[in-house]
């Protein structure tokens, strides 16, 4: 398994010991060049997400989708965001200024943050600390202000109703997300994510914890689901109800944002589910057959990852165009007297395993 | 319907009717898709058989019509699509006889409901799912059924 760090230390040791850069100077450049990255990866990630969802959608609708501008339709989304990144950005009369502006930033500072803390290979997680988990959940709520300043500041009633189902509905659901992901810290025993992958090297999550870990890997899903604001419970946007919801009147890179946002949210909900349930870039090993896993070895540990990511991500684009979207009682209920009692059922489950040793 | 029903009986109903659901959607991805990719695939597309696209009066092979300018049609028609002129001739055994002289068609005024269709007799005109139709010019969608195409092209039309 390719170590990516050999590359991380290859090059702070450059700027330090070859170039002579002091503390100062190597950090700034290294967090420079690491930040370009993110917001590279960031944006490409979206570009490919948004064709991924116009295809898939078209597909379960018996359609095509985009065919036209380049082979297969490739560009389409190009085409797209030149056009987003050339509006005009105009403003509502009586909005609140400042959180009119300051929303669409909050938005996506929470989803980049936690973009930040994927783990991309061996080696290659840009932000790991011993609390990884509970900081990840806790910067990606930061997009719930962002929602809910964005449907305050835009003086619009629809964008004030959607804001209040937004915060009511992502509030709820991160009870169960962070119930979930209680559960699979339990069994790992680390918060750091490298640690969960790391943990997981002789069986993925849902193998080793068996039971509770597929009861918490799909609440996972559906409540990750709530929580990046899509598929059945798009209520915040909820397009035939409240034209476009919280960001109906942003245009321009106002709305870019808010969009590039929804998109890596599902990213980064599939992503978290990735790796501390499937295991991250861990290969697939089956113990006993050394020969087939020294072949999973050969591929890298980023193929693994974002194949596992974008296969989540498939499965969320199933449910988001099969089901219908539910009403406000109706979500609340899922979560508070369903998914919520059955995560902290499943977190007691869970606690008996792991103290008996029955887990794998 | 949740009043009726127990927690765990509404878990289970729930679990089966959302995987019936996801069920219907993963064979509909598999299925064959509908898009016709239109200029591209003129060769190969499918227009329904009983697509209106513009109305016709079929001729045999000698050159002639079943219509006996009876002007039912033009009478059915609710925009005022079709004008019929007719004139008065005697045959051989001294009958007078209308016959057509020129049944002119405006497809552009034309809105697709057959209803000239189902009151013809004789079963003279009928729709054809021949759908593009664009010409430069209003002029140029007045259309003379009862000349036959191939003996005189549209484009001559307008000088009558």
């Amino acid at each position: 398994m390719f170590d990516f760090s050999i590359v991380t230390t290859w090059f702070d040791s450059l700027l330090r010991n070859t170039l002579g850069f002091g503390d100062f100077l190597s950090i700034l450049i290294e967090c420079v060049i690491v930040g370009v990255l993110i917001l590279t990866v960031y944006a490409l990630l979206a570009i490919a997400l948004i064709f991924m969802e116009r295809k898939v959608c078209a597909y379960f609708q018996c359609r095509l989708g985009p065919m036209r501008v380049g082979p297969w339709g490739i560009f389409q989304v190009f085409a797209d965001v030149v056009k987003m990144l050339i509006k005009e950005i105009f403003f509502v009369d009586k909005a609140d200024k400042l959180l009119y502006i300051v929303a669409p930033f909050l938005v996506i500072i929470g989803s980049v943050g936690a973009f930040s803390f994927m783990t991309w290979n061996k080696g290659a997680s840009i932000l790991d600390f011993n609390v990884g988990i509970f900081l990840l959940t806790a910067i990606s709520s930061l997009g719930v202000i962002g929602i809910f300043l964005a449907g305050w500041g835009s003086n619009n009633k629809y964008s004030v109703i959607s804001a209040m189902r937004g915060a009511v509905q992502m509030i709820s659901y991160e009870m169960s997300l962070c119930l979930c992901l209680i559960t699979a810290v339990e069994l790992t025993g680390t918060m750091q994510l490298s640690g969960i992958v790391e943990s997981q090297a002789d069986g993925w999550l849902i193998f080793k914890g068996h039971i509770p870990a597929i009861i918490a890997f799909l609440v996972f899903l559906v409540a990750g689901n709530a929580e990046a604001n899509r598929g059945p419970f798009d209520l915040a946007e909820a397009e035939s109800e409240l034209t476009a919801g919280y960001h109906t009147e942003y245009s321009g890179m106002g709305f870019g944002f808010f969009y590039l946002a929804e998109y890596l949210n599902m990213f980064i909900i599939a992503g978290i589910a990735s790796t501390v349930f499937l295991g991250g870039w861990m290969p697939l090993h089956i113990s006993g057959l050394d020969g087939f896993n020294a072949v999973m070895d050969y591929i890298p540990g980023i193929v693994w990852f974002l194949g596992k990511a974008f296969l989540i991500v498939w499965i969320l684009l199933w449910i988001k165009w099969t089901f219908p979207r539910l009403r406000i009682d109706q979500i609340l209920n899922l979560e508070w007297k369903y998914l919520m009692p059955l995560s902290l059922l499943n977190l007691v489950l869970m606690t008996i395993i792991v103290a008996f040793g029955w887990h794998f | 319907m949740e009043n009726n029903k127990s927690y765990f009986g509404g878990i289970k109903d729930g679990m089966k009717s959302l995987l019936i659901g996801l069920g219907v959607t993963w064979r509909e991805y598999f299925t064959k898709k509908v898009t016709e990719q239109y200029p591209e695939n003129r060769k190969t597309q499918h227009i329904a058989e009983r697509h209106r696209g513009r109305l016709v009066m079929p001729h045999d092979a000698e050159g002639n019509n079943k219509c006996i300018a009876c002007k039912l049609c033009e009478i059915a028609c609710p925009n005022g699509t079709i004008k019929i002129t007719t004139e008065q001739v005697e045959t051989e055994d001294g009958k007078k006889k209308r016959v057509l002289v020129d049944y002119q068609y405006d497809l552009g005024e034309c809105m697709f409901c057959e209803l000239c269709v189902n009151a013809c007799p004789h079963d003279a005109i009928k729709f054809v799912n021949d759908f593009e139709n664009s010409v430069f010019g209003r002029e140029k969608l007045v259309q003379h059924l009862n000349i036959r195409k191939d003996v005189k092209p549209v484009e001559n039309k307008e000088e009558k």
